[in-house]
C-alpha cells in the first residue's frame, strides 16, 4: 500500500494557497508538515483527507497487488482536525463506541484506548465535564478505536501538557512500527524519533507558496 | 420592641440555615414521611366524601369530577406563586435553595394543570356538549400549561445549574401575571365556565355538603404537592451532588502519570 | 448506520436537543389561533385541519437547521463524511432520526390539539393519516436547505424561506386530502396518493442533494 500525493496544489477563498506538494509514504514512514502561519498546512491536510477538492494534482491510494480496485483514499484515513468531533450531551464511553461501530474495523476496547491516552475509567463520564486537554486525549482514542493505515492529524498536541505530548509521540511511533501511515501538520515538534522500521519525513511549506498574483489581479 | 426584632432574626437565620443543602436534606429526610402519611390520610378522608356527597340536581354524578378537577386548578396556581415566590428568592436574595426549588417544582404544576385540564375537558363534555371551548378560564390555564412547559424545556437546555437560575428566575416572574388573569377571568370576560363560588368575601355560594370534601381534597391536594415537591428538590440535590463528584472525579485524570502503567 | 441512528436521537432527547420544544411551538401556534379567529367553535372546526398543517409545518421548519449544524460545528460532520459509506445513505439515516425525534412527538399530540380546535374523530384521523405521510417529506426537503444553509451561523430562518416553495406541494395535498376525507365531493385518494408520490420522490432527491452539497462545503 502506498500514498501518492503528486502534484499537489490547494486553494481557499479563491486563492492559490500551496502549489506543487510531491510525496509518497510507504508503511512505516510519517510525514511532518511545517510552515509558518497562513502556509496552508490545515488545508493541505483536509485535501488529503478528501474534505476539499484539490486546484491541481492527486491523492491516491495504491494497493500492492494491482488486479484489486483502487480504493478511495479518504476512506482509509483518520482525521483529527483542530475540533475534537466530540458529542458533549454523550458519555466519553458513548462517543468513542460510536465511532467504532460507525468507523469499522474495531481494534482496541474502548477501556484499552483509553488507557492508552492516560484516562483510564473515565467512559461512563459525560464528554461535557473534561477539560480541553482531556477532550482532545479522547479524540486522539478515536484513532484507537478503529483501525485506519493513515492518520491524518492537523496539530494534534496543541491542548496538550508535556506529558501528553511524549505520549502522543509514543501513539504515532506505535502505529508506525505496525504498518501505518502518518500525516501531522504542526507548529512544535512531536518528537518523533525514527527507528528500525520508521522513517520520519519533513515537509515544509513556506517551500510551496504559490505565484502571488491570483488571476483577478493585472499583472503588470 | 427588641423582643419583635429577635424573634424574626431567629426566623431569618433559621431560614438562612435551611440553605444549607445537606441541613435541607436532613430535614427532607423526616419532613417527607410524615407529610406522605397526612396526604394519605386526608386523600381518603376527602375522596370518600366526595363521593358520598348526594348527586347534583342538575348534574348528576358528574359533579363529583368537581372534586378532583377544582383542587387541581387550585395547586396548579399555588405551585405557580411557591415557583414566583422561589424566583424572588434567587434573583432578590440570592437564596442558594431557591433554583432547586423553581427546577423541583415545574414538573409537578404542569402536571398538575394537565389533570385540571383533562378532568375539566372530561367534565365539560357531558355537561356543555364540547371537549373543549376557548373561554378565557380555559385558555388562561392552557397558556399556564404552556408556560410550565416552557420553563421545564429552559431548565433541560442549559446545562450548568446557576447559568440556568437567573433565566428560570426571570421568564417565572414574568409568567406569573398569567395567575391573576386566571383567577378573574371569570369575572372580566364572559366565560362558559363557572363562576367563583367559593372564594367570595360573603359567604360561599356552595352547600356544606359539597364544601367540605372540596376543601378536604384542597388540603390534601397541597400537602400532596409539598410532599411531591420535597421530594424532588431532594432529587435535585442529589442530582446537582453527582454532577459535582463527576467532575472532580473528571478532575482527577488531568495528568497523564496514571498511565505510566503500561 | 444504525449506531449513526440511535446516537442522533439520544441526542435529541438530551441537554441542547431541543425534541420537545417543537412540540412546545406545535402547542403555541394552535393556542393563539383563537385569539386570532376568535373562539367560534364552528368556525374553528372547519378551518382546524388547515391550522394542524401550518403549525406542524412550521414547528418541523424551525426544527430542521439542527440536521447537520451540531456536527458541523463540533467537527463530526467531517470525521463522518471521509467514512467509507455513502453520503446519501447517511443523510437519509440523519433525516430519519431527525423525524423520529421531531416528527413523531408532533403526530402524537396532533390528536389533542384536534379536540382544542374542536375537530370531528374523522377530521382528526385524516389529519393525522395525512401528516404522518407529509412530515416526512418535509424532512427531506428540509435536509436539502439544512445542507445549503448549514456554514450559516443563523441559517435557520434563511433554510426555512429557501424550502418553503417546493414544501408549499405538501402543504397543498395535504390539507386538501384532509378536506376531501371530511367533505363528501372532494376525493381523498388521490391527493392522499399524489402526497405519497412526492414524500418518495423527494425521500430520494433530498438525500442525494443534500449529500452532494455537504460534500462541497466542507471549508
Amino acid at each position: 500500500m502506498k500514498l501518492v500525493i503528486k502534484n499537489l496544489s490547494g486553494e481557499r477563498s479563491g486563492q492559490q494557497i500551496f502549489t506543487a506538494v510531491n510525496f509518497s509514504l510507504v508503511p512505516g514512514q510519517a510525514m511532518v508538515v511545517t510552515g509558518a502561519n497562513g502556509s496552508g498546512k490545515s488545508t493541505l491536510l483536509r485535501v488529503i483527507a478528501g474534505l476539499l477538492n484539490p486546484s491541481a494534482g492527486s491523492v491516491s491510494l495504491n494497493n500492492s497487488s494491482p488486479d484489486e480496485e483502487t480504493p478511495i483514499a479518504h476512506e482509509h484515513m483518520h482525521y483529527l482536525g483542530h475540533q475534537n468531533a466530540l458529542k458533549l450531551p454523550m458519555s466519553v464511553g458513548e462517543n468513542l463506541n460510536f465511532w467504532r461501530q460507525f468507523c469499522g474495523k474495531p481494534l482496541l476496547s474502548i477501556n484499552e484506548a483509553l488507557d492508552k491516552v492516560g484516562l483510564p475509567g473515565i467512559a461512563h463520564l459525560p464528554a461535557a465535564y473534561l477539560s480541553a486537554g482531556q477532550k482532545r486525549r479522547v479524540a486522539i482514542a478515536r484513532l484507537l478505536v478503529s483501525y485506519k493505515p493513515v492518520w491524518i492529524v492537523d496539530e494534534p498536541t496543541s491542548a496538550l501538557d508535556k506529558a501528553s505530548e511524549i505520549l502522543f509521540a509514543k501513539l504515532v511511533e506505535g502505529h508506525l512500527d505496525t504498518g501505518g501511515m502518518v500525516i501531522a501538520a504542526t507548529h512544535q515538534s512531536l518528537g518523533l524519533k525514527s527507528g528500525k522500521a520508521r522513517q520520519i519525513n519533513t515537509l515544509n511549506l513556506d517551500e510551496n507558496k504559490p505565484n502571488p498574483e491570483s488571476e483577478w489581479v493585472d499583472s503588470r | 420592641m427588641s423582643d419583635e426584632t429577635t424573634k424574626t432574626a431567629g426566623f431569618w437565620t433559621w431560614f438562612w440555615d435551611l440553605a444549607n443543602p445537606t441541613r435541607f436534606l436532613a430535614i427532607a429526610n423526616w419532613l417527607i414521611p410524615v407529610l406522605a402519611i397526612f396526604t394519605c390520610i386526608l386523600l381518603a378522608i376527602g375522596l370518600f366524601l366526595g363521593f358520598s356527597a348526594p348527586q347534583d340536581y342538575q348534574q348528576g354524578a358528574t359533579v363529583q369530577i368537581m372534586f378532583i378537577h377544582v383542587p387541581a386548578s387550585w395547586t396548579a396556581m399555588m405551585c405557580y406563586s411557591v415557583m414566583s415566590i422561589s424566583a424572588l428568592g434567587s434573583l432578590v436574595w440570592r437564596h442558594p435553595l431557591a433554583d432547586v426549588s423553581i427546577r423541583a417544582a415545574a414538573p409537578i404544576g404542569a402536571a398538575f394543570t394537565f389533570l385540571a385540564l383533562l378532568t375539566g375537558s372530561l367534565w365539560g363534555k357531558p355537561m356543555w356538549g364540547t371537549w373543549w371551548v376557548w373561554d378565557a378560564r380555559l385558555t388562561s390555564v392552557l397558556i399556564l400549561f404552556i408556560i410550565y412547559m416552557g420553563l421545564i424545556a429552559l431548565s433541560r437546555a442549559i446545562e450548568e445549574p446557576t447559568t440556568a437560575a437567573r433565566s428560570l428566575a426571570i421568564i417565572t416572574l414574568i409568567g406569573f401575571i398569567n395567575i391573576p388573569i386566571i383567577k378573574f377571568s371569570v369575572d372580566w370576560w364572559n366565560t362558559l365556565h363557572q363562576p367563583a363560588s367559593v372564594s367570595r368575601l360573603a359567604k360561599p355560594a356552595m352547600d356544606a355538603v359539597f364544601l367540605y370534601p372540596l376543601l378536604t381534597m384542597a388540603i390534601a391536594y397541597t400537602t400532596l404537592f409539598f410532599t411531591l415537591h420535597l421530594l424532588a428538590m431532594r432529587n435535585e440535590i442529589l442530582r446537582r451532588r453527582i454532577r459535582s463528584m463527576r467532575m472532580s472525579a473528571a478532575r482527577k485524570f488531568d495528568s497523564p502519570s496514571a498511565s505510566d502503567r503500561k | 448506520m444504525m449506531a449513526l441512528l440511535l446516537r442522533d436521537i439520544k441526542l435529541a432527547f438530551r441537554v441542547g436537543g431541543g425534541a420537545l420544544t417543537g412540540i412546545l411551538f406545535f402547542l403555541a401556534v394552535v393556542t393563539i389561533v383563537p385569539f386570532a379567529v376568535g373562539p367560534d367553535l364552528n368556525l374553528l372546526s372547519k378551518i382546524g385541519p388547515a391550522i394542524l398543517w401550518i403549525a406542524a409545518l412550521l414547528a418541523s421548519l424551525l426544527g430542521l437547521d439542527r440536521l447537520f449544524q451540531q456536527d458541523r460545528e463540533d467537527g463530526t460532520l467531517d470525521v463522518i463524511i471521509i467514512q467509507p459509506h455513502s453520503l446519501t445513505a447517511i443523510v437519509f439515516i440523519k433525516c430519519v432520526s431527525h423525524w423520529l425525534a421531531n416528527g413523531l412527538p408532533l403526530l402524537l399530540a396532533t390528536p389533542i390539539f384536534g379536540l382544542f380546535m374542536n375537530m370531528e374523530p374523522l377530521a382528526i384521523g385524516a389529519v393525522l393519516a395525512t401528516l404522518i405521510v407529509g412530515t416526512p417529506a418535509i424532512t427531506f426537503i428540509g435536509a436539502i436547505g439544512a445542507a445549503v444553509t448549514v456554514s450559516l451561523p443563523r441559517g435557520g430562518l434563511l433554510l426555512a424561506v429557501l424550502i418553503l416553495p417546493l414544501v408549499i406541494p405538501v402543504l397543498i395535498f395535504g390539507v386538501s386530502a384532509t378536506y376531501g376525507a371530511i367533505q363528501d365531493p372532494a376525493p381523498f385518494t388521490s391527493p392522499f396518493l399524489i402526497l405519497c408520490a412526492l414524500t418518495l420522490f423527494f425521500s430520494v432527491l433530498g438525500p442525494i442533494t443534500a449529500g452532494w452539497m455537504l460534500a462541497q462545503s466542507t471549508d
